[in-house]
Formats: structure tokens, sequence, C-alpha cells
């Protein structure tokens, strides 16, 4: 086990399977000769060269669909946006394309890509660049998305969604990228679909992924102090979407809280909550509470873009609620 | 064009003046936290937003990206609402909700920085539209960098314009690079305005550190897309002496070329030009310079004295029927 940072964890994964299978390339904006807008490819461009780490004009719509294209006829692209507010440029590409061409083709065309960089709110880039953009992907059917908290599970995630054959969404954080944690030596990989109970409890659990799943850990701690025990289910990709770790979990402690950065309305906590009222509802002893951002772009200003943002305060005043303390 | 009167120098010189200085002390704010978020800076190409825009009627449009400080201040928006936006203040003038990359402003027909690179082209396009619809004569100035000619909508908007006549003229500020990427690592036809055949638009190419060339050919186009409906692409040769943004490793150019740059600092050019021609002397600069540190030193001030806007507003101006 070495400690190391989420970035170095990212890092790692591209250049293991790079070094494994020759048709893995990386593309995108300054992902070579500037080293990664976000330092994630730093170094790869000296390893491997500009073959196979090249580095793209602005053009997202144009080199997705390049990637498409090659996976199509049997590569394995990483393709790198920059920040996810921009895959949106090539979102035709991802919805339109990627993900339909399996089915179109009668399952003769797969596209075995991953699309990755941050996404969700930093600090203060207001409404362009803070979007959590997992929830305009986990509606289409074709897509997988992967949304890893900690270096261990963006590292063994990231492998798998290199080795997979469908077409990854694949979305990191900026404000992950200099978190440290325990990897694993050596080469592993974590399935996606496949949830994480990240600290076990009895009393209530909360669900929360990426960024609100640190929030959620440091409010467990202070719940704890108080008595209240809370499971902490980290789902890691929400489609596949581990359902059964998530009703496991809410049958025990009957009280379920779900939480996410992005806009309330029709987030990912809607699926959940729909989820375990069809599933668990006679487990529940209060009904699903959610914590969410604001129905709101997010905007500039530090206060505000603090309101915009769930909090810790947040989430422990909905731990409260469902536990009726 | 014609020839400009002495005040109307002064003025273009007074304007990339306040643009320097402005975003000079903007580097202190951020260095200080009071500015957040990413800020980039117009410094080195104060020349074209200030020649380009010194055209314009108030009733025609500007819209630019994310670098669009110094296209807010010719425009004449107030330095102080800017600042009190970039402090992320109520009386910011988006009330602080938009920050550096979004500056809009209705009362100067400013249409926004937009942060998605490319993503102006479009929207600058329909407001051109709209000109020709209500068949007013207005004109839109349409800014954006070298690599924003690499996305699709580049080219669907140029087309669009061309082909409806739109009174339109697109400026490409070629600083050379796209955050560390130049511009012949992302296009093999360099000369950028060429892009303009086609779609058999008139294209051409200025030197975006002189300021009296820039108004000169930008001038000629405004005109041709006020009078003719002919849309037009200007390729203004320029430089940024500042990183990308704030966060810039500086790994892709060289000092040296940085130094070699700035031996044509727009606005060093453009003073020594008019003191040359005997239009300003060594102290009406110092005047002006006074006169510029306290429009930015009283910007600063009023932006501190602002207040955070209140949090009921996270939600406003979301909806129109919700406000
Ligand atoms: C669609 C999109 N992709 C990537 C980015 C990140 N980004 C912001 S500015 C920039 C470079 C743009 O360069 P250029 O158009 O030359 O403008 P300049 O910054 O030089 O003014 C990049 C890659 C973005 N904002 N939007
Ligand atoms: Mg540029």
């Amino acid at each position: 086990m070495a400690i190391i940072t989420y970035r170095e964890a990212l890092n790692q994964a591209l250049r293991e399977e790079m070094r494994r299978d020759p048709r893995v390339f990386l593309m995108g904006e300054e992902v070579g000769l500037y080293q990664g807008a976000y330092k994630v490819s730093q170094g790869l461009l000296e390893e491997f060269g500009p073959k196979r780490v090249i580095d793209t004009p602005i053009s997202e719509a144009g080199f997705t669909g390049v990637g498409i294209g090659a996976a199509m006829v049997g590569l394995r692209p990483i393709v790198e946006m920059m920040t996810f507010n921009f895959a949106l440029v090539a979102i035709d590409q991802i919805v339109n394309q990627a993900a339909k061409i399996l089915y179109m083709s009668g399952g003769q065309y797969n596209v075995p890509m991953v699309i990755r960089g941050p996404g969700g709110p930093a600090h203060q880039l207001a409404a362009q660049h803070s979007q959590s953009m997992e929830s305009y992907f986990y509606h289409v059917p074709g897509l997988k998305i992967v949304r890893p908290g900690t270096p261990k599970d963006a590292k063994g995630l990231l492998k798998s969604a290199i080795r997979d054959d469908d077409p990854v969404i694949f979305i990191e954080s900026e404000l992950l990228y200099g978190t440290k944690g325990e990897v694993p030596d050596g080469d592993y990989t974590i399935p996606l679909g496949v949830g994480d109970i990240k600290r076990e409890g009895r009393d209530v659990t909360i669900v929360a992924y990426s960024t609100m799943l640190l929030l959620a850990l440091q409010a467990a701690e202070e719940l704890e102090k108080e008595g209240i025990s809370v499971e902490v289910v980290d789902p890691r990709t929400l489609r596949p979407l581990d359902t059964e770790l998530i009703l496991e979990s809410v049958k025990k402690t009957n009280r379920a809280v779900v939480m996410e950065s992005g806009a309330g309305f029709g987030g990912i906590g809607t699926v959940i909550g729909e989820i375990i009222s069809e599933q668990a509802f006679d487990y529940l002893d209060a009904p699903v509470e959610r914590v969410t951002g604001a129905n709101a772009p997010t905007p500039y200003a530090k206060n505000l873009e603090r309101a915009k943002i769930p909090s810790k305060e947040r989430l422990i005043a909905a731990v409260k609620k469902v536990l009726a303390v | 064009m014609q020839k400009l009167e002495r005040k109307e120098l002064v003025d273009l010189l007074r304007q990339m003046l306040l643009m320097r200085r402005f975003e000079e002390k903007c580097a202190e704010m951020y260095a200080m936290g009071k500015i957040g978020g990413f800020l980039h800076l117009y410094i080195g190409q104060e020349a074209v937003a200030a020649g380009a825009i010194s055209v314009l009627r108030p009733d025609d449009y500007v819209i630019a990206s994310y670098r669009e400080h110094g296209h807010a201040l010719a425009r004449g928006c107030d330095p102080r609402k800017i600042m009190a936006e970039l402090f992320g203040r109520a009386d910011g003038l988006c009330k602080g909700k938009g920050g550096s990359m979004h500056l809009f402003d209705k009362t100067h027909n400013f249409l926004g920085g937009h942060a998605i690179v490319a993503g102006q082209i479009p929207i600058g396009t329909g407001a051109a539209f709209a000109s020709q619809y209500e068949g007013k004569d207005q004109v839109t100035l349409c800014f954006f960098g070298d690599a924003a000619v690499n996305q699709g909508v580049f080219h669907e908007a140029l087309n669009l314009a061309a082909l409806w006549h739109l009174p339109i003229v697109y400026i490409c500020e070629n600083n050379r690079y796209g955050m560390g990427t130049a511009v012949e690592r992302a296009t093999p036809v360099r000369e950028l305005y060429r892009r303009a055949e086609a779609y058999g638009m008139p294209g051409e190419t200025v030197d975006g550190m002189d300021v009296l060339a820039v108004r000169e050919c930008v001038g000629s186009a405004v005109e041709r897309a006020r009078r003719e409906r002919i849309p037009s692409l200007i390729e203004a040769k320029t430089y940024r002496f500042r990183g990308h943004s704030m966060a810039d490793p500086g790994t892709y150019r060289t000092k040296e070329e940085i130094e070699r740059e700035k031996q044509r600092d727009p606005l060093v050019l453009f003073r020594d030009y008019l003191t040359a021609e005997a239009m300003i002397k060594e102290s009406d600069w110092k005047v002006l310079e006074k006169e510029i540190r306290v429009t930015v030193e009283e910007a600063v001030r009023y932006a501190d004295a602002s207040a955070e806007p209140p949090v009921e507003w996270l939600c406003t101006d979301v909806y129109v029927s919700e406000r």
C-alpha cells in the first residue's frame, strides 16, 4: 500500500493501461506538452510519445467523434475533457453516436472508449464551469457513468473503464485531485457497478459519491460523537448502479439520506429515492431525505456559491430529520 | 476612415491605459484573494478592443470570450461595477453571479463574456440576425481567440452569416496561443483570416498591436456590414504578455519570446506615436496616469464597500416567471 494523491492514482492507471495495451491512447486539449490542464497526464507524453498522447485543437465534438470512430474499428481511446462542462459541445457525439452505435448496428460495432475529466463545482468557477454533469449522461441507455471519490477507487475504476467494451463517462473532480489515500500495490481493478460501504453504521444510511462523499464521512464522524451511527454508502458508479448494496444498507438502518452536489430537480437522489421507496418501503421509518445543490446555476460570488452547494451542516440536519432528533 | 482629432486620439490612449492598469490591479487583487475563480488578463492585447470598439455606435452589439475585461471597459462599462463583479459583490455588473468570465451589461449592449470556447460566436451571429430581421442598421462585433476557430460552431456561424448577409464583424484575436497550444499546433492553415474564403466573405489581417490600424481595418468592415450587409472575418495579430490565466506553468513559450513581443507593447507604441506627432507631451501622460490611477483605486474602493449578494438571490434570475 502506498499513500498517493487522486491525481497520481489516475496517472498510474493511464500509464499502466497504456503500457499493457498498445491500442490504448490518450487524446484531448493540453494533455501532452502542457502536461494536462490538471496534471493528470503528467509525464505521459515523455513516455509514450505524440502518437499516443495527442494534443488536439479545441474541437470537442470533432475529437470525440474521432475517438468513437477509432473505437469502432478496434482502438481503445481515452478522450480527456479539460472539464466535463465542455462535453456539452460534444454531447451529440456522445449521446447520439457513442451511446447508440452498438444498439443501432444490432450488436455489430461496439465503442470501447473512455471519456474522462473533472466535473462538479470547484472554487468560484461560476455557472459554465461548475456543473455536476453526471445527470446529463445517466439518463442515456448505452453509457456507463463512473464517479470515483478516493484515489484507490479512481485508479481501480479507471483501469476497468479502459478495459470495458462500452463507452464510459468517467467524471473526476478538481477538488479531489490533491486528496490523498491508500492505494494497493500492483495491478488491480474495481468492477463497474459495484458500490462500497465507506463506513459502517446502524442508525442511518447516507448515499454520497465524489466530493460529497468526503463531506458525508466528516458528517458521520461528527454525528458519531453525538451517539448517531451513520453508514456511508458510496455507489462509485451511477450506471450501472449498485442498488442491492443501497437497499441492503437501508434495510439495516431503516433511514436514508441521499446527497449530491448538482441541482436537485431530476438529480440522482430522485432516482435512488424512488428505488428505495419501491423496493424497501416497508423497511423505512422515515421518508428518504435528499441533500442537493440549489436549483440555480452556480453563482460566482463566494457566499452564494456556498449557499448553492450542499454543506456538511445541511447533511447533518437531514440526518437528524430522518432520525427525528 | 476620418482622421481623428487630438481629443479622440487621447481618448483611445486613455482607454488602453485604463485597461492596462485595471488588469494589473486585478492581478494584485487576485493575489490577495479578493478575486477568485479563473482570471484571464487582457494585458498586451489592448489595442484590439480599443481600436475595434471605438468605431461603434452605442446601439451596436459587442460579444466576447472570458478574456473580456478590456472589451467591457472599451464599451464604456463602469469600472467600479466590473471590479465589484470580480469581487463577487451585489453591486457588480451581474450582481456577483457572473464573475470575471461572464461580464454582461445590457445598458451598453454588451452581450457578455462567454467561457465555452467559441460559444459566443453563434450567439453574436444571432444578434446580427436580429438586427437584420428588424431592419435595423446595427452591427455586431464578435470577438474570440485564435483557438476558437477550430470549434465546429465557428464554421457553422460564419457560413450562416455569409449565407444570410448578416451585419457582423468577426474579430479573431490571434495571440498565438490557446492556453499552451501554439496556433501551428492546432491548425495547418496559420493565416486564420483565410478561413473567410470558405464562406465567400472578406477576410483580412491587421497588426493588433497598432490601435489605429485596428481602428481603420475594423472601421471599413463595420461600414461594409452596416451599409452592404457583408460580414467579415478579421484576424488581429497580437500577443498576451501574461499567462493564459493566473495559473499558467509557462512551459510552452520562452522568456526571450515574451521579451521580444513586449518590444511591441501596444500601449507604449501608441504613446510614443502620439508623442512623436506632438499630440501629447510627457506631462499629459503623467496627468493621464494619475487620472487612471484614481479611477482604478475608486473601482477597488467601490467593490470593497459593496455588500455580498444576499443569499435570497441564489434562486432568483433562474426563470423570468419566478423573478
Ligand atoms: C469548449 C471549451 N473547451 C476548453 C476550454 C478550456 N479553455 C479555456 S480558454 C482555452 C484556450 C482558448 O484560447 P483562445 O481561443 O486562443 O483564446 P485566448 O485565451 O488566447 O484569449 C481553453 C482550452 C473551454 N473554456 N471551453
Ligand atoms: Mg489565443
